[in-house]
């Protein structure tokens, strides 16, 4: 499933979608930045609440397919500008963590 | 056949830019045509010691030899040196202060990751002085 179906099926928000057609191979849970790069897998649709610069970084080094925002958490400023550079998908939502998560899982 | 060499200076004041060098060299490991594996560990690996020369050593510096076979990521800093590098080596132990945790750093996986995604990680320290870190990614 592609980011832009799996924005439509879910009703994300999204802040930034440079690349809709990126597919989504699975899915990554967690805000320890280090943690999701340690197991975060290429192609996953990363959920987290952490909204700063680094989460950009993180996204394009692990290869996420895109990064979902939760609980109605916006990014920092600046971050919506370093995603467009940078080629990030970013989605908000307000759903919990564990919510979308298993609505992605579903998906899948 | 030689190696290409690239050089970063990490600048220790700035979290907002912390991961542009590794971000710069996965983005040259591609063009050089390794595979996304390769690339992946050695992005990984390197953000690590970025970030941690960042959180710990108000920067340094990342030397990175690419082989046809190996990509060789050298990361100096005249920080305050790892006092138990076995302890530092354990997943989940940090030193990081509350501040650098709520960015969502500090988790403890730095070091275990770079020792993860390299064939081998050589870590020279002395308190007070320095680190240097030595990582070989296998192609």
């Amino acid at each position: 499933m592609t980011v832009q179906a799996l924005t439509e099926r879910l009703g994300l928000t999204p802040l930034c979608l440079p690349d809709p057609d990126r597919e989504i191979e699975g899915g990554y849970t967690g805000d320890l930045l280090s943690w999701v790069m340690g197991n975060a897998r290429s192609g996953d649709a990363w959920i987290t609440i952490m909204s700063n610069q680094n989460i950009i970084a993180v996204a394009t080094l692990a290869d996420t397919a895109c990064i979902i925002l939760t609980e109605g958490v916006q990014p920092d400023p600046g971050v919506l500008e370093l995603a467009e550079k940078k080629d990030i998908n970013l989605l908000t939502t307000q759903a919990s963590s564990f919510a979308i998560g298993a609505k992605v899982a579903a998906c899948l | 056949m030689g190696a290409l060499s690239y050089h970063f200076n990490i600048d220790g004041e700035d979290f907002s830019s912390a991961g542009d060098a590794s971000v710069a060299m996965k983005k040259t490991l591609r063009q050089l045509g390794f595979p996304n594996d390769v690339v992946r560990r050695c992005s990984i690996a390197m953000y690590e010691g970025e970030i941690n020369m960042v959180i710990h050593a108000n920067g340094g510096t990342a030397d990175v030899d690419v082989y046809p076979d190996k990509i060789v990521i050298v990361l100096e800093d005249h920080g305050p040196g790892i006092p138990d590098v076995e302890l530092a080596m354990k997943e989940g132990y940090s030193t990081s202060t509350e501040q650098i945790r709520n960015m969502g750093f500090g988790a403890g996986m730095g070091l275990p990751n770079m020792k993860r995604y390299t064939e081998s990680l050589e870590i020279e320290t002395q308190v007070g002085v320095g680190t240097k870190l030595t990582m070989v990614v296998g192609v």
